[in-house]
Parts: C-alpha cells; sequence; structure tokens
C-alpha cells in the first residue's frame, strides 16, 4: 500500500497556524449572547435569575395547557388509486436542457416528494444526478409563474389566446422564431414544426447556453451526421478526456458515469480496471476521476488533441508543449494503440477543428462502431451557435416579427445579452413560455408559463428506438399550460397536447394497451439491443491542423469558464437544494469564485495562511477578458493550471428568478466569445488584478477534520494484482487483540442482532462524488437548508457529506472522494455519552437517535470520531414552539415547498441533534411489507436513499445476518482483500465499510525514507 | 320493548359480501318458526336491500307470502333466484323487470326452516304500525340510571349515619372518662381545639402536600394527553348503530386500516353507497352525551347537504363540500404509528386500541395513547412468531422456544421497544 498524505486542503497540507487552532475548537465560534454587557454587569447573578424566571414563565406560556383541535378531512369522492398514507409511483422523464434520465416519481396523497431513476431505461438504468434528484423541489418554486400575463399584468387563457393569435395572424410574412434549448422530444418538436408551417418563413432556432456546436458541425464535417453519437465508456480499456467532465456535466454525464463506473469495478478475482487520462485546465470533477492527469492552458487544448493524433499515427505534425503533457500525450497514445478498438477520445472543446482532430484519432484507434455508435445517435445537443448569431443579427435588424421562447434564456446566458435584449426590444410579438419571470421572460410581452415536467405530459427521445414518457404527477398547481398546448391553439389545432401525445403514440405503438405500458413502463425500447455502428471518416485534417496552428497564442494568464455539477448552465439554480451542495471540487456553497493555483495566489500576495481557507473572508479577484470584466472572490485549487483561472457559469441570477438564486455570485456569460462560428467558453488573454477588498465564501471543506488521522486506503492496480492483501497490511495490526477483534479487543460484551444487522459498503473506486447521494438524501430525510451564513459557521446539516481529500503533488493533486455519513457503530462512542440516552442501539444495529428525548448538549458530536452529527443550531424549519424563531434563507418553508417533506420523517426543531437513519423509514417499510407478506425479507427490498441514487452503485446495502446477501458477500466473499472500516483500530465497530481505491497508474516508486515519515506524520499529525 | 330495525342497505355488494362473510349460520334444529330467530337471520342477511314496509333496493316484504303462488317457489327463490327466473315464472319474472333486472343475490346457505323463521317475523312485523312501536328505551334508561343513583345515595346516607354516630360514641367515651377521671379526683387538663393542634396541622400538611403532588403531577404528565376525548362532531355519526347495531364490518369505511399507517376517514362516496336508499333514521333514539336527543334523520340530511345530494330527487345536485370532522384520536408528529402494522401484522382488533367502539353513539378516546401505553403492549404482546415466516431468521428465538426457554415471544424481544421503530 502506498503511504501518502492526504488533505482537504493546502491549509492542512502546509499545517498553518490557523488550522491548528481551528482543529483544537471543533466548534469555532463564541456563544451566542448578544447584550456583550450581561456578564460585564454589576449584578450578573440577579439578572441570571431574571432571565430563568422569564424563560421559565415563558415557556410555560408558550407550551399552554391548551390542547389544540385538529380536523380530520376526508376527500368528498376518494380517487380510487390514492390511499392516504401509501405512496404511489409514477415514471416520467427528466429531459431538460437535452439531458436524458427517465425516472419514477414518488407520490404521496397527490404530491410529488421524490425523484428515483428508472431501472428499466438501459440507458442511464436508474442512475440519477443531484440535479434530477433536486428537479422535485423545483415543482414548488414560489418564484414559479403562476398565471399567463400581458405586458406584465394579469390574464386569463381565452384572452392571451386572443392577443396572441390576432399578433401572429398579423405577422404579414414576417418569420416567428421558436427559439428553444435542446429538445428531445420527438412529438414536441411535430407540435413545433406544425406550429411553423403556418407563418411563412417561421423557423425554430436551438440555442445551448453550454453550447456542442463545435461537436455536431465537426462530425457533420467527419461522418455527414450533424449529431451526437451515443458513447459506450463500458465497452473502454482506455480513455482519454481532453477536458471533458463526463462524470458532471458533459452532455448526459448520468448515463456516460453509469457506463464508467462498469469499468472500474475491481476486485482480487478481476484485478482489471479501464484507464482514464484526462487533459484540462481546471480541475473537473472527470480530472479528480483520472489516473493520469494533466494540465494546459486552455488555448492549448487544440496542440494536445494535436499532438495525440501524431502520437497515434495521424498524418500530423506535433506541436510543441509542454515537457510534462508532451510525456503525457505519449504515454496517453500508447495505452490508445495497445488497447485499439477499445479506446475513446472525448473532448470539452466547442471548437470545431478541435472536435474533427478528435473524431480523427477516434478513428485511428478503433472507437467508431465499438465505443461510439454512429447508428443510433443519441441526438443529445441540437444548438448551431452560428443560428443564434444570426436570428440576434436579424432582430435587431427588425426582420423577426415574433419570437417565441421556450426554455432558453438568452437574456441571461447569450455572451452578448445587452443585444439579445436589445434586438427582442425591436420584436412586436415576444412569447415566452418559461417557467418564471426570467431575466428574457422580464423583456417579453406575453407570458404563456409551461408547466413544470411533472405537471406535464411529455416524450423524450434517448437514441432512436429508445424513448421514455412524462406523464403528469400531481395537477397543475397553478394557472400554467402546456407550451404545446398553447403552440397547439395558435395552430388552430383543437386537440390538446395530452390527446395529441396520446394519439400519436397509439398509432407508433400499435394500441391502448401498449401505450397504457409505455406510460407505466416509462420507457419504451427495442426488445433486442441494436448493433452498434460505425462510420467512415472523411474529414479534412491538414486543414483543421493548420487552422489550430495559427489559432491566437494566449497571453500571461487564461481564462476557462465551466459548468458546476449541481448548477449546471444555471437555469435550474433556484434550487436551494442544489445551491447548498458542497461543489464536488472546490467543496464550496452558494457563490462561485475565481479558481485558481496556489501558485497564482502567490503572485497577488494572497499568501496561503492565516488568511485563507479557514477565515470565510477571501481576497476579491478582478478578471479582465474579451473585453469584459468581473470580480469574485479567489479560491486556491490545487490542480489548476498555474497560469489559468476557471469561473463557473450559471450564477449571478436577474432578481425575479427566486430568493435562492437571484443576485448569488456573479454571471460569467458576459466573458464567452464568438469566433465566428462557436462559441469560446475560454479567454486566451486575461488579465488578473487584486481589489484588496474581501468577500466571504462559505467552504465547507475545512469543516470536520480527522486530525491527520489515516481514513482512506488506496493502491495502483499494479500492486493489487501483485499483492491484493497489501492495501490492508496494517489489519494485520488489530490481530494482537486476539482472534476476533470485534470481540477480543474489549472488556464489554457485544450488542446481539438477533434478526436483521443492517451493514453498507462504499467502494471508492467508483464513487466520483457526484453528490447526487447528497441530494437524494436531503430529499428523503427532510434536511434542512441553512444558507450561506450557517453554512460559514459549519452549521449545514447534510447527513452525507463527500469528503475530498488531495494527496501528492500540490499543483496536480490526485483526489479520493469519501461519502461520509453516521457510521452505526456497533460500540458507538456518542450512545455512551448522551446523559438522557436520545442517542442509543437498536437490536438491528441502527444508531438510533431520538429528536424528541435529545436536549442538545451536543457531547455525541464532540466524541463522534466521524464528525457526522449535526445539530439544529437554529428553527429552520418552524418546529418551535415558540413563534418568529424561524430562520429561513430559501422560502423553504413557504406553504408551497412544504409539499415537498417527506411525510414519514419528522422535521426537526432547534437544539436537536440529527444525523443519517440508515433511512429508517424505508427500512421499517419494507420490514413492514415482508411481515405483512409472512415471507422473511428479500435482499434489495430495503434500499437506502444513497444507494438507490447512485449510478455507479459504489453503496451497497443489506442485512449483514443473511448469508445470501450481497453486503455479506462483498464483506465476506467477494472484497475481504479491500474491505476495510474507517478508524477501525479505535474499536468503535463501525457497520459501514469502504472498499481501497485503486488507481490504474504507474506504481508509485518505493521511497523508504519518505514513507516511513508520512506514516509518523499520519499518527501523529 | 324494543323493536330494531336495521339500517337498510341499498344493494350493494361489497357491503352484501362482507355482511354474508360475519355471519355464521347457526344449526340447530327448529321445528315450528320463530320469529325471534327469523329477526336475526333477515338482520344479518336481509336488511340492507329490504323492509317490511319498504320499498328499497328490494320490494317491502309485508305480505310476501300471499304474493307467492307457492312457498316451495319462494324457498327456491331466495336460494338461487336465477333458476325461478329460468323456469319462466310469470310473478319472478315480473318482480325481476320491475327492480330494473337487479337479480337478488343468492343465499343458499338459508335453510327451509331459517326462512320460515323470517316469514314468521315478517308476519309479526306486518301487524304492528308503519314505523313501529316507539321503543321505551330512554325512559327505561333513565329508570335504571335513578336506580344507580339512589344506591350511591343510599351509601352515602348511611356512611354519613354511622360517621355521625361513631363522632357521638367517641364524644362519649370522652365525656365519660372526663366523668370517670373527675370521680377520682383526677382533674383533666381543657382539651385544645383540634385547629391548634400541631400534630393535626402536621398531618394536614402532609396528607395536603402528597395528594396536591400527586394531582400536580398526574396533571403535568396529563398534559397533551386526551384520554376521554369526546368533541363534538359537525354530525352526530354513531358508531353504535353503523357497527353496532347493523354489524356493518369497520373495514368497510375504515378501508385502510389493512393497507395504510392510516386507518381512513372514509370519503363521503361510501357514506353515499348506503344512504342513497337509507334516507331515514328508524332505529332507537339516540341522546348526544348532554342527554340531548337527536334527530337521526335531520343528521342524514346533513350528510345530503355535505354531498349535495337531492334525496327528493335522487340525483346530486351541487358539488361537495368535505366534512370537517374534529380528530379524536392524535398523536404527536415525532410518534409514527402504521394502522397495517397492527392489524395484518399484529392482528389485532381494532377496539384493542378504540375500546368498545361499537357502544358508543359518539366516539370519545379510549386510552391515553401515552408512550407508557404503547410500551406496555410491546412488552406483554406476543408476535405470531411461527406463524409468520418473516420471523425465521430469528434462529436463536426459534432455538429457545425449541429448548423450551421461552414458551412465545413478545414485541419487545423482537425490538419492539427501540426509539427508532416509533420515533424517526
Amino acid at each position: 500500500m502506498e503511504q501518502k498524505k492526504y488533505w482537504k486542503g493546502l491549509e492542512e497540507l502546509h499545517n498553518t497556524e490557523a488550522h491548528q487552532e481551528i482543529v483544537k475548537n471543533e466548534f469555532r465560534e463564541e456563544l451566542p449572547f448578544e447584550s456583550e454587557g450581561l456578564l460585564n454587569a454589576t449584578t450578573p447573578r440577579r439578572d441570571f435569575l431574571k432571565y430563568l424566571g422569564f424563560t421559565t414563565a415563558a415557556a410555560t406560556i408558550a407550551a399552554s395547557c391548551e390542547t389544540p383541535v385538529h380536523k380530520a378531512i376526508p376527500y368528498v369522492n376518494k380517487p380510487e388509486e390514492i390511499t392516504p398514507g401509501v405512496a404511489n409511483y409514477y415514471a416520467s422523464a427528466y429531459a431538460i436542457d437535452g439531458e436524458y434520465v427517465p425516472v419514477v416519481v414518488k407520490t404521496r396523497e397527490g404530491r410529488p416528494i421524490k425523484i428515483e431513476g428508472n431501472t428499466l431505461s438501459s440507458i442511464t438504468g436508474g442512475s440519477t444526478s443531484a440535479k434530477v434528484q433536486g428537479a422535485v423541489l423545483s415543482l414548488y418554486d414560489v418564484a414559479r409563474l403562476r398565471f399567463p400575463t400581458i405586458g406584465g399584468t394579469e390574464t386569463t387563457w381565452t384572452e392571451l389566446d386572443k392577443q396572441v393569435g390576432a399578433a401572429l395572424a398579423g405577422l404579414g410574412g414576417a418569420p416567428a422564431v421558436l427559439l428553444s434549448t435542446s429538445i428531445l422530444s420527438p412529438t414536441t418538436k411535430k407540435v413545433i414544426d406544425a406550429f411553423l408551417a403556418k407563418y411563412p418563413n417561421s423557423r425554430h432556432v436551438v440555442y445551448d447556453p453550454v453550447s456542442y456546436s463545435g461537436m455536431l458541425l465537426a462530425n457533420e464535417a467527419a461522418y455527414g451526421k450533424r449529431t451526437i453519437p451515443s458513447y459506450h465508456f463500458e465497452n473502454a480499456k482506455t480513455i482519454v478526456s481532453l477536458g471533458a467532465d463526463f462524470i458532471g456535466t458533459w452532455l448526459n454525464p448520468v448515463e456516460y458515469a453509469r457506463q464508467f463506473a462498469q469499468t472500474r469495478k475491481v476486485s482480487a478475482k478481476k484485478p482489471e480496471m479501464s484507464k482514464l487520462f484526462q487533459f484540462e485546465s481546471n480541475m473537473s470533477l472527470t480530472g479528480a476521476n483520472a489516473d493520469e492527469r494533466y494540465t494546459h492552458k486552455p488555448s492549448e487544448a487544440g496542440a494536445v488533441a494535436l499532438a495525440l493524433l501524431a502520437a497515434v499515427g495521424g498524418s500530423v505534425s506535433a506541436p510543441k508543449l509542454d515537457a510534462k503533457v508532451e510525456a503525457g500525450v505519449k504515454k496517453a497514445a500508447n495505452e490508445l494503440k495497445a488497447s485499439a478498438g477499445k479506446a475513446l477520445v472525448v473532448s470539452g472543446s466547442n471548437d470545431v477543428n478541435v472536435q474533427l482532430i478528435v473524431n480523427a484519432i477516434n478513428n485511428i484507434v478503433g472507437a467508431n462502431g465499438t465505443t461510439i455508435d454512429w447508428a443510433n445517435p443519441s441526438g443529445y445537443r441540437q444548438g448551431i451557435d452560428a443560428d443564434m448569431a444570426k436570428l440576434v443579427g436579424d432582430m435587431n435588424a427588425g426582420s423577426i416579427g415574433a419570437v417565441l421562447v421556450y426554455g432558453a434564456n438568452p437574456a441571461y446566458d447569450y455572451f452578448d445579452a445587452a443585444k439579445f435584449s436589445e434586438g427582442l426590444k425591436k420584436v412586436k410579438t415576444s412569447i415566452s413560455f418559461n417557467d418564471r419571470l426570467d431575466e428574457t421572460t422580464e423583456l417579453c410581452k406575453y407570458a404563456a408559463p409551461d408547466h413544470h415536467f411533472l405537471e406535464n405530459w411529455n416524450d423524450a427521445q434517448g437514441k432512436p428506438g429508445y424513448y421514455s414518457f412524462a406523464q403528469p404527477t400531481i395537477s397543475p398547481l397553478f394557472k400554467t399550460r402546456a407550451a404545446q398546448d398553447s403552440l397547439l391553439a395558435w395552430t388552430g389545432n383543437t386537440t390538446t397536447w395530452a390527446d395529441y401525445l396520446k394519439a400519436e403514440w397509439i398509432s407508433k405503438l400499435g394500441s391502448q394497451e401498449a401505450w397504457d405500458k409505455a406510460l407505466q413502463d416509462g420507457v419504451v425500447e427495442p426488445a433486442t439491443a441494436p448493433a452498434l455502428g460505425g462510420a467512415s471518416f472523411a474529414g479534412d485534417i491538414a486543414g483543421a491542423a493548420a487552422k489550430i496552428s495559427s489559432a491566437k497564442k494566449g497571453g500571461k494568464y487564461e481564462l476557462v469558464l465551466y459548468e458546476k455539477v449541481a448548477i449546471g448552465n444555471g437555469r435550474q439554480s433556484n434550487n436551494p437544494w442544489l445551491q447548498e451542495m458542497p461543489d464536488p471540487i472546490t467543496r464550496a456553497t452558494w457563490d462561485n469564485y475565481a479558481c485558481i493555483s496556489n501558485t497564482l495566489a502567490k503572485t497577488f500576495s494572497a499568501e496561503l495562511g492565516d488568511d485563507y481557507e479557514i477565515n470565510v473572508e477571501k481576497k476579491e479577484l478582478k478578471i479582465k477578458a474579451n473585453g469584459k470584466e468581473i470580480v469574485l472572490p479567489m479560491l486556491i485549487i490545487p490542480g489548476m493550471h498555474p497560469e489559468v483561472i476557471a469561473i463557473a457559469v450559471g450564477y449571478g441570477r436577474g432578481k425575479n428568478v427566486g430568493r435562492a438564486a437571484a443576485e448569488v455570485g456573479q454571471n460569467a456569460y458576459p466573458l464567452v466569445s464568438y469566433n465566428g462560428q462557436t462559441f469560446d467558453y475560454f479567454a486566451v488573454d486575461a488579465s488578473v488584478e487584486a481589489t484588496g477588498k474581501k468577500y466571504p465564501v462559505a467552504l465547507t471543506q475545512t469543516h470536520n477534520s480527522y486530525e491527520g488521522r489515516p481514513i482512506v486506503k488506496e493502491t495502483t492496480l499494479e500492486e493489487f494484482k501483485h499483492n491484493p492483501k497489501e492495501v490492508n497490511e496494517d489489519r494485520e495490526e488489530l490481530k494482537k487483540f486476539g482472534k476476533d477483534f470485534r470481540s477480543d479487543a474489549t472488556l464489554y460484551s457485544s450488542h446481539p442482532y438477533p434478526g436483521i444487522k443492517w451493514g453498507m459498503s462504499i467502494d471508492l473506486n467508483t464513487c466520483f462524488g457526484c453528490g447526487a447521494c447528497t441530494i437524494a438524501c436531503q430529499a428523503e430525510n427532510n434536511v434542512s437548508v441553512v444558507g450561506k451564513d450557517e453554512v460559514a459557521k459549519a452549521h449545514e446539516m447534510h447527513w452525507i457529506r463527500i469528503d475530498r481529500y488531495f494527496s501528492g503533488d500540490e499543483n496536480n493533486p490526485e483526489v479520493v472522494f469519501q461519502p461520509m455519513l453516521c457510521q452505526h457503530c456497533d460500540n458507538a462512542p456518542c450512545e455512551n455519552v448522551c446523559p438522557v440516552g436520545a442517542t442509543n442501539h437498536s437490536s438491528e444495529g441502527i444508531n438510533q437517535m431520538a429528536y424528541n428525548r435529545c436536549i442538545g448538549t451536543r457531547y455525541c458530536a464532540n466524541n463522534c470520531p466521524y464528525k457526522v452529527r449535526r445539530l439544529n443550531w437554529r428553527d429552520w424549519n418552524g418546529a418551535d414552539s415558540f413563534e418568529n424563531n424561524l430562520y429561513d434563507v430559501a422560502d423553504m418553508n413557504d406553504n408551497l415547498t412544504r409539499m415537498v417533506l417527506n411525510p414519514d420523517v419528522v422535521v426537526r426543531s432547534r437544539g436537536v441533534m440529527e444525523k443519517c437513519s440508515f433511512c429508517v423509514q424505508r427500512l421499517q417499510e419494507a420490514k413492514l411489507e415482508a411481515k405483512k407478506a409472512g415471507h422473511p425479507m428479500k435482499d434489495g427490498a430495503a434500499k437506502t436513499a444513497c444507494q438507490q441514487a447512485c449510478g455507479a452503485d459504489a453503496i451497497v446495502f443489506g442485512n449483514v445476518n443473511d448469508k445470501n446477501s450481497e453486503i455479506y458477500k462483498i464483506r465476506n466473499e467477494e472484497q475481504t482483500e479491500r474491505m476495510y472500516y474507517v478508524l477501525e483500530e479505535t474499536h468503535v465497530l463501525p457497520s459501514i465499510n469502504y472498499l481501497a481505491k485503486i488507481r490504474n497508474k504507474d506504481a508509485a516508486p518505493k521511497k523508504a525514507e519518505k514513507e516511513s515519515a508520512h506514516k509518523e506524520e499520519a499518527h501523529h499529525a | 320493548m324494543y323493536r330494531r330495525v336495521s339500517i337498510l342497505l341499498r344493494k350493494h355488494f361489497v357491503s352484501v359480501l362482507i355482511l354474508c362473510a360475519s355471519i355464521v349460520i347457526p344449526f340447530s334444529a327448529v321445528k315450528a318458526a320463530d320469529p325471534a330467530k327469523g329477526k336475526q337471520i333477515f338482520q344479518q342477511n336481509c336488511a340492507s336491500c329490504h323492509n317490511v314496509h319498504k320499498k328499497l333496493t328490494g320490494p317491502a316484504l309485508a305480505g310476501v307470502e300471499g304474493r307467492w303462488s307457492d312457498k316451495k317457489l319462494l324457498h327456491q327463490w331466495i336460494h338461487n333466484s336465477a333458476s325461478v327466473l329460468a323456469s319462466g315464472d310469470k310473478y319472478a319474472n315480473d318482480l325481476f323487470n320491475e327492480y330494473n333486472k337487479t337479480a337478488m343475490t343468492a343465499f343458499p346457505a338459508l335453510s327451509n326452516e331459517d326462512i320460515d323463521d323470517i316469514l314468521a317475523f315478517i308476519k309479526v312485523e306486518e301487524a304492528k304500525p308503519v314505523g313501529g312501536a316507539k321503543p321505551e328505551g330512554g325512559t327505561a334508561t333513565a329508570g335504571a340510571k335513578e336506580q344507580g343513583s339512589d344506591n350511591s345515595l343510599l351509601f352515602g346516607i348511611i356512611t354519613l349515619i354511622l360517621a355521625v354516630v361513631a363522632l357521638i360514641l367517641m364524644q362519649i367515651n370522652s365525656n365519660l372518662n372526663k366523668l370517670a377521671g373527675d370521680k377520682e379526683g383526677q382533674p383533666t387538663p381543657e382539651p385544645i381545639p383540634f385547629y391548634k393542634n400541631k400534630a393535626y396541622i402536621a398531618l394536614a400538611i402532609l396528607v395536603l402536600f402528597m395528594v396536591g403532588g400527586y394531582f400536580t403531577i398526574q396533571g403535568a404528565i396529563g398534559l397533551g394527553r386526551q384520554k376521554d376525548y369526546m368533541p363534538e362532531q359537525p354530525i352526530f355519526y354513531s358508531h353504535k348503530v353503523h357497527a353496532g347495531i347493523n354489524q356493518i364490518n369497520c373495514l368497510y369505511c375504515h378501508a385502510g386500516a389493512e393497507k395504510s399507517k392510516h386507518a381512513m376517514i372514509p370519503s363521503e362516496n361510501i357514506c353515499m353507497n348506503c344512504h342513497k336508499a337509507i334516507k331515514e333514521y328508524s332505529g332507537p333514539e339516540l341522546f348526544t352525551a348532554e342527554g340531548k336527543k337527536v334527530d337521526g334523520t335531520a343528521e342524514i340530511a346533513k350528510l345530503y347537504d355535505y354531498v349535495g345530494w337531492d334525496a327528493e330527487k335522487g340525483k346530486y345536485t351541487k358539488p361537495g363540500r368535505p366534512i370537517e370532522w374534529t380528530k379524536i384520536h392524535n398523536l404527536p408528529d415525532h410518534v409514527y404509528f402504521n394502522h397495517s402494522q397492527h392489524t395484518v401484522a399484529g392482528k389485532q382488533q381494532c377496539q384493542t386500541c378504540h375500546g368498545n367502539i361499537t357502544e358508543m353513539d359518539e366516539v370519545h378516546q379510549f386510552a391515553d395513547l401515552s408512550m407508557g401505553w404503547c410500551i406496555n403492549c410491546h412488552r406483554t404482546t406476543k408476535v405470531q412468531f411461527a406463524d409468520n415466516n418473516y420471523y425465521s431468521i430469528f434462529e436463536k428465538l426459534h432455538q429457545d422456544i425449541k429448548d423450551k426457554k421461552i414458551d412465545s415471544v413478545t414485541v419487545e424481544m423482537v425490538g419492539g421497544t427501540e426509539c427508532q421503530k416509533c420515533h424517526y
């Protein structure tokens, strides 16, 4: 096993003074006494008694003896399918901005409360992402438009139809343009086409805020198909990603992460895994999971692709590159060649030439037909940047009669938003279907708000033959109308959208029964998967290479724009869950910022030290690029290229989009530029200066320190093959306590587990850190949103966090993600110290937390070696006996928003400790079902929310006492070599085991001296 | 003398099934037709569709014997009406057509004697005036009440008299002692009045403290508990009439009890399954807890008002409004309770927690629903350990039973008193 030092942040690596201080004081803030004078007063004792008397009296009055009268109101006419207290599940489809995720929606008493992946889909196989998990909250967004408006005033649909009808009739040949993001619904496209056909010269412009135009055009140039192929990462042995964050944000990450995970499952019996090379400028989620990672400037992206093409045998000359990158390219090329036919290269560039070169590489390494399927293209993105640029030009020229905005929001995310807005003003008839008063809708004359996708009918095509369906899971909450209904009405078609879609599919599928089944399953797929198809490459390599070589060279600093895993392009950013989800890499919440390397930080005399990372106040940087400037706080991110600044898009939304997103962070879209063909999400010549001011950023990365105790284990594939037991060598030491560490290392008798004993296994190799589990847990367990200020005080409430550890080179570190949640210890330190017995052990191995018994001493949290207990420092939910104590920064307690709460889980009040419960409500339900049916619990009948959300199946959960269960087999048969417990030597006996991470990289050269030094450090730091 | 008129269920398949399922036909041999027995059979089988005097789902049964040409045919009709129709009997077919070709439910389980009992009962009923004799239950109950209070008054008076006698005797004893003392020349001090006697005062304080303390603690524990809570409901719905007298299965209305955590207050369409036909209340007189007389028919009219049913026209004429019942059994938010867990997996009767609901005109909270009450039950109640295969995983407990170490397994032994079984 490789002995290395892991660090959560640079301050821990360098062990700064502030870090030492913070480790000593776990609870960093002073007690919140509001009046300074109290303790200095001359008679504090009397005051104390006064306060005591007052509070006792107040509490007595507040807990008044009046018993409230509750009403029980039954249905007048109960819908047959609803039984109050029993959940119904409806299949649906998440298809927003070109992502394709078939889902199943859990509803209780008619309210959708949770989204799960649809396991019947062979494309996503039941995976979800943080964004998909969070989508259920957006249904109850209080900022949604609640009725149609004309010129900002409420109107009726009849009136709107009348006016819009008149306006469209009066176009007089001027084109109507439907402006949307990528649409996956074939039937919606049909409706749009019918609408546009009615008005001459009209067209549909697809505009993606984060565009894949370069790829579409390159595919057209190389293969004659302007489309996105289907990728099959699961077939790849070597994957080279040139800045494509396919695990986090690239095209359809839910699908790709799942495929990629299948190549990362390693056991001693099958010591094989894929190898991932990442070449990028900033630290992306995929880069963090790469086996080998190299950094370059964004202006060199083309050069790297060219060099790779040259190295795999393409007829181009390799440009000059940094020595390290050059070596990396060689290595990647060798691996690609060695695994020809099982190789895949993907690129995140939006440059046609770069993508053409990537196509050429894939052609040479035999990816077409094996890892890339051209016969069944996915079509996840359809936007062509030039179309959008032309539209904006036409609008400004006054030649557009009407613009109908459907999902797109260019007034916010177009690089030249001012020009778009200017042009929109010149369009006589502007209509928006968007769900809120966003930046574009504000400028439109008519607002015809669309349903939320959970209220609407729809279909979506993943690839030809693979369809998913959405059906209403709740009656529309507001006076909204499906955009398709509006379009049908304005086309003069009196059919409703629901009937239209139904008729369409009954004619396709053949019968009502087949349609019913399609709706019930949520997907229609071919019985046998169609064969993968290749394509013959016919691109102009020399031309592309010439253009790349002649591209503008970079200045001193370069800027790169990226999407965050949770916020994405910013369309769904008014989602408090997603805003508060710590970013996998930066661990920051509620903001965007300028990510820079430590090297670059030093040049701004922003020395790493007491000022940095411990204090929430970060120095602000003013960044100028492409003639625009932006002021953002800086974050030092190890693994950034030293001359690159990275900024996330999706922030800085307008003030009407909702309380969670409005005016949070800065809008980075203006820094995008248009090269005449496609948008560039980077700037080659940026200047940076410190403003001298500071800005607070709420980071979670330095919360909950382990003080250097070793909790992550990893090794390389080579060493694992050579000696699989080595990674767990230190477990041998436990043998000195006796044969059985569990019973022999203690004087106390252990708990009996007569029936079920729950256990969980987490594979560090397939946990990519995407955060889907965190949001799934938040939705399932009513975990509170606390807001930026409270996160800054380490008061975040997430029950499962994903710790991110760096190791190795500060400038290009290796990253490990470790999900950390209550370990449900069998010898739990928290249980012993609770003075009121509020936390104790169950006969099923669950560390139970009885909220109503907790008095908030926090002894348990202090004694927890995993730092997973969370105190409700404030009344986040209005659950207090006292009124007006509510602390809610994101409209989470509106009666509308509260509809998302899981009625089987209580909301916790102030002063109460909480933590992961292993989703006990799900376990109880599964047990009850088994009891009612009279059979033992089946393995897999009880799934925790985090487990179900994980697309990579990194989490396995079940009954350890059941010898046929997956968890038993992992621990005792399949993964005995990799299986370990965190802090096992403390004999807390956790119920969660981890599987050691294995990297597919060259074994580290052994340095005996250094190794022992590290070991020393690890034990005593 | 009571006359119970059964609730008249509109012909409804499910309810008939439930009723059929719940009856056990007695097999004792009866020679002569017995109207009393007939009444019982009538209520269990026929009353949901038939009344003696009124047309309901089926015809009024007064004079039924006279209308049929042959008693045998009538027997056959009740056993299996379809066979009579098939035989082409004119009266039977006319009847069938008159009632919208609704076939009468077959009762093959009724013996000919049973049917004769029913007919005897009908004959007895025929003789009575329409509406039946007004029950004298009210006065009878009142009489019984007086009787009860008489007794306690008597005991009270006797106790009082005895206490006075005892006091007088004590006084006499004390005086005699004093006289005896005086005679022997022993002077006795003037007695201290009892209110100045320190021993008495201390005793009184102690008693007051204990009694006061007891009630304070009981009161504090009882805060938020609502045993015997009996709020007034928007409609005087009597469980006694429905579940008691008419023996409607609890699950007919509270259908969720076996499926869900909620037993469910029935939606109004469930009420209307029967009350489309049952427009009047003609059972025993109803009284509120305060003794006010309740007009049952008016209460049914309230239901019609809520659901928007026009009884005259026999159709819905306005949109329904939900009935806002006052919830009686309230558990705190931090308690998870599942009805189906208790009724299906635990095989508990409704009455275990809800008390003798079939005797309650107005429902009150029977149990205090405190945690102690829950836990006590979990400690003593046995699970279906051998019968439910779910428990097969508890190998050690099965072994213990085999080894005769234990004879049964309680809920507590399989973890039923742990915090997170109810609190999460």
